[in-house]
C-alpha cells in the first residue's frame, strides 16, 4: 500500500472518525462529501463510540494471500450505538458463542502484514465485550 | 421512436479450465458461433462485458483487441464493467444500440479467463467488486460477505444448512443435462454438507467456480429479425437496471438485495407483466444463498421463504417457475465477465424450444437476473418469443 493511501486512511482506521450532516443528523462512516438522505454537503467530523453489537458473521477458512496465516477468524458485521455500521474481525472470542445482538467493543489493532518486510496495517476490529 | 429489439443469434463455447485457449480465443470462437447462429455476414458495434482483464491477463483496452481478433472492419466496440454483472450490463448497452437506432447489427458478448492465474490471485481480482477499503482490508473474500448473509438469513427466517444445500443439488441436477457446462454433472445433499468450509456456514460446494468461458448474442431490429432470420424471434420486452452500496454493512438489511428487487420492478414495468407470467429464470447464483435471496426479491416467493423453493420443486425443471436450468453459475461454472451473457443465451436457447432434455415445456417469456458483487449492481432483462 502507498503511503499517501495509508497516511488518507488513518483518520477512520485509527480514531473511527465519521461524518454527521448539519442537515439531517445522519452519520456517514466513512466521511462522505454528499448526504445520500438529504442532499447536503455539510458535514461535522465526531468519533464513533467503541461500543456494539454483532448483527452477523462468518469463520473465513479460506483467506486472501495476505491473511492466510490467521485462518480461522471471524469476520462480523458490527452495529455502534449511533446506528452505524462496519465490517470487522472479531477477535479474542470463542466462534461457537458468537450470537447476534450480544455486545462488542472495538479495539485498536493490528490487521495485516504486507510481506516480510512490509508495512504493518493497523486498524479495528471487535471484541466481545 | 425506440425500436423494438430482437436477439437473432446465440453462441457459447465450453466453459471450464482452459489451459488451450487465450483470453482472445475464448471470446472470437464465442462470437463466431453467434454470428453464425444469426446467420448476418457483418456487425455494426460491438459491446463486451468484462469484470477484469486487466488482473485476471494483464490485458485492458479489450474492445478494440477483441473487434481486430473477430475481423471486424473498425467498427465501433466498447468494453463494459459492473463487476460480475458485466455480461448484462453488455446486453443492455447493445439493447440501447439498436432500440436508439445507432445500429442494426449489434454484437453482445461476455468474457473472462480466470486460470491465467493462481487461486490466490483469483480471489484478489474477485475481490476488487468488494469495497477496498472498508471490507477487502479487514481480510473479507466474497464467500465471507454471502456467509454473513446467510447466517443472518438463518437467524431472522430460520433457514436451514439443509435448504442452501439443496440450490447446490438442484441446480447440478439441471447442469447434469447440459454438457457445455464446466461441471454437468449431479452432486448429492451429503457431498455439499460435508465438502471443504470455506466461509461458515458457507462450504465449497455452496460456491461458484472459477471458470474460463464467454458467450454472445446478435441483436437486431425485430422488424429486421423477421426478415432475415429463420429461428423464432426472441424479443427483449424488459430491461432493468439498479445499483446499491457495495459494501454489505452499508446495507439496512443484510438479507436483502434492494437492488435486483429495483431493476426487476423496472423490467416487469417496460415488459408490462408480472412475475406469474414469468415461464423460466436464470438467476446469479454465485453462492446458495444468492439463490435464495434474489427468487425473493423478484416475487417468486415471500420474503424470508426462500429457503424451501428448491426442495418442494417449485423452482425445479418441472416445477412452477424452473431456475437456472442451464446448471446456473454452481454448475455451468461463472466466468464473470461472461455469466449475464450466458444467462440470456440460455433463456433463448429454451424460447426456442431448442434446450432438449432441459427444455421447459411451452416457454415463452424468459426472465435473466445478473448481480455484481455483494449486490451492488443488478441487471434484469425479460425476454419474449414472438
Amino acid at each position: 500500500m502507498s503511503v499517501s493511501k495509508y497516511w488518507r486512511e488513518m483518520p477512520q482506521r485509527y480514531r473511527l472518525e465519521a461524518g454527521k450532516c448539519k442537515s439531517c443528523g445522519k452519520i456517514y462512516f466513512p466521511v462522505r462529501l454528499v448526504c445520500k438522505e438529504c442532499g447536503s454537503r455539510k458535514f461535522e467530523k465526531i468519533s464513533l463510540s467503541r461500543e456494539g453489537v454483532l448483527v452477523s458473521h462468518t469463520v473465513i477458512h479460506i483467506a486472501p494471500a495476505q491473511f492466510t496465516d490467521q485462518v480461522p477468524y471471524v469476520v462480523g458485521v458490527v452495529e455502534l450505538k449511533e446506528g452505524v455500521r462496519l465490517l470487522a474481525q472479531i477477535a479474542d472470542c470463542d466462534e461457537k458463542q458468537l450470537k447476534k445482538g450480544m455486545p462488542i467493543r472495538i479495539e485498536f489493532r493490528k490487521i495485516s502484514e504486507e510481506g516480510n518486510a512490509g508495512i504493518i496495517n493497523y486498524g479495528y476490529k471487535g471484541v466481545p465485550a | 421512436m425506440a425500436r423494438d429489439v430482437a436477439i437473432i443469434g446465440i453462441g457459447m463455447s465450453s466453459w471450464g479450465e482452459l489451459w488451450e485457449l487465450s483470453l482472445r480465443d475464448v471470446f472470437v470462437k464465442a462470437a463466431l458461433a453467434a454470428i453464425e447462429d444469426a446467420g448476418v455476414d457483418r456487425i455494426d458495434a460491438m459491446y463486451i462485458g468484462n469484470m477484469s482483464a486487466g488482473l485476471f491477463n494483464g490485458q485492458e483496452h479489450l474492445a478494440a483487441l477483441m473487434a481486430d481478433y473477430l475481423g471486424t472492419d473498425a467498427i465501433p466496440a466498447t468494453r463494459v464493467e459492473s463487476a460480475c454483472a458485466s455480461g448484462g450490463l453488455a446486453v443492455k448497452l447493445g439493447f440501447m444500440e439498436v432500440a436508439l437506432g445507432m445500429s442494426d447489427i449489434v454484437l453482445v458478448g461476455g468474457v473472462e479467463k480466470m486460470t491465467d492465474v493462481g487461486t490466490n490471485d483469483a480471489t484478489y481480482a474477485l475481490s476488487t467488486a468488494a469495497d477496498q477499503e472498508y471490507e477487502v482490508y479487514q481480510g473479507i473474500t466474497f464467500p465471507g460477505l454471502y456467509a454473513i448473509m446467510a447466517r443472518a438469513h438463518m437467524d431472522t427466517y430460520g433457514t436451514t444448512r439443509e435448504q442452501l444445500a439443496q440450490v447446490a443439488v438442484k441446480n447440478h441436477d439441471h447442469g447434469s443435462l447440459n454438457p457445455i457446462g464446466q461441471y454437468p454433472f449431479k452432486i448429492t445433499l451429503e457431498s455439499v454438507l460435508n465438502s471443504v468450509m470455506v466461509a461458515d456456514p458457507l462450504r465449497i460446494l455452496d460456491c461458484s467456480p472459477i471458470t474460463d468461458g464467454a458467450a454472445a448474442l446478435v441483436l437486431c431490429p425485430l422488424e429486421l429479425a423477421k426478415k432475415i432470420s429463420k429461428k423464432p424471434a426472441v424479443k427483449i420486452i424488459g430491461v432493468g437496471h439498479a445499483t446499491d452500496s457495495i459494501a454489505l454493512h452499508s446495507r439496512n438489511d443484510i438479507t436483502s438485495l434492494p437492488a435486483t428487487a429495483k431493476a426487476a420492478d423496472m423490467a416487469f414495468k417496460m415488459a408490462d407483466v408480472n412475475i406469474k407470467k414469468i415461464d423460466l429464470v436464470e438467476l446469479h447464483d454465485c453462492f446458495t444463498i444468492a439463490e435464495i435471496c434474489v427468487i425473493e426479491e423478484l416475487g417468486i416467493v415471500e420474503k424470508g421463504k426462500g429457503g424451501t423453493a428448491a426442495t418442494s420443486g417449485l423452482t425445479r425443471l418441472g416445477g412452477k417457475i424452473p431456475v437456472n436450468t442451464s446448471g446456473g453459475l454452481k454448475s455451468k461454472g461463472h466466468p464473470v465477465g461472461a455469466t449475464g451473457v450466458a444467462q440470456v443465451v440460455e433463456i433463448v436457447t429454451q424460447l426456442r424450444g431448442d434446450a432438449g432434455p432441459r427444455q421447459v415445456e411451452k416457454a415463452r417469456i424468459g426472465l435473466t437476473q445478473n448481480m455484481g458483487g455483494s449486490g451492488g449492481s443488478t441487471l434484469v432483462h425479460i425476454m419474449e418469443v414472438i
